[in-house]
């Protein structure tokens, strides 16, 4: 830096030498964050992201209810028979319909991230198209769960 | 990010969770339509013991387990480190998110004893 400041000071500098030794401040730490979504308009995009997000969650407690299921339905004949008649009321078929919906999203969503993920889709065009195609495909393949379920 | 996100981050590395989170998922997905292919047709008791007496069953359902315990872990570190965090709510982000994970962690783990005692206990 000496050396070029010296340089500077020998002949007229074509610019202004202060240009030059400009202190950048460490922007990093102090750029504004805005993370307050309530305040911001959503794209479909995002949309298809929190349901994503929101699905797992949801997901993630309901395993609860498919593992109590996975056990009733292998512990004894009886018990199989005894799940089979708590599926019959229609609260449990609903339960099993949300999950399936959650399921059935979160797969949808997941194999978009894959696709993606190979660099197919990526552009502000394709995201839209496709977070579109998910979710219409989910609605879709959730009647047909409750056709199945009913 | 923080030190206390770093360390709970399940391959400590945002790279290896990334893959994790996608060869589980691929995994999970898998699981969930054997399941369905499985249940499409209708089952009876017997049909349906039988199926999970076959050692390649029980092998793919402890693989979905801990898929699903890998892939869940991932996931919520996701959510939580978003949404509850030091920047939006001081020290108490980090009580509730370190807080949250514990409850997470102690669930996961039910899920897969759970898991296990069920394909092999019966």
């Amino acid at each position: 830096m000496d050396g070029t400041n010296a340089a500077l000071q020998q002949r007229p500098p074509l610019i202004a030498p202060v240009a030059l030794v400009t202190v950048v401040p460490d922007v990093k730490d102090n750029r504004p964050v805005n993370l307050d979504i309530g305040s911001m308009r959503l794209p479909i995009t995002a949309w298809a992201s929190i349901t994503h997000r929101a699905s797992g969650v949801f997901l993630f407690a309901a395993m609860a209810f498919l593992i109590w299921a996975l056990d009733m339905s292998l512990r004894s004949p009886e018990s199989f028979a005894a799940l089979q008649d708590i599926l019959t009321s229609p609260v449990a078929r609903l339960i099993l319909l949300v999950i399936m919906a959650a399921l059935i999203y979160h797969s949808l969503a997941g194999v978009r991230h894959l696709v993606m993920d190979f660099g197919i889709g990526e552009s502000l065009e394709g995201g839209t198209f496709s977070a579109r195609l998910v979710i219409v495909l989910s609605i879709v393949l959730t009647l047909l769960a409750g056709l199945w379920i009913w | 990010m923080d030190m206390v996100t770093a360390v709970t981050s399940l391959g400590r590395n945002g790279l290896a969770d990334w893959l994790i989170q996608r060869v589980t998922g691929v995994i999970l997905l898998a699981y969930f339509l054997f399941i369905a292919w499985a249940i499409a047709g209708g089952v009876d008791y017997p049909s349906w013991k039988a199926l999970f007496e076959q050692t390649w069953v029980k092998v793919f359902s402890l693989m979905a387990l801990l898929s699903l315990a890998a892939h869940a872990w991932i996931g919520l570190w996701a959510v939580l480190t978003d949404y509850l965090t030091e920047r939006l709510m001081g020290s108490t982000g980090n009580f509730l998110r370190i807080t949250s994970q514990l409850v997470i962690a102690l669930g996961i783990f039910i899920y897969v004893v759970l898991g296990v005692q069920i394909l092999w206990g019966y």
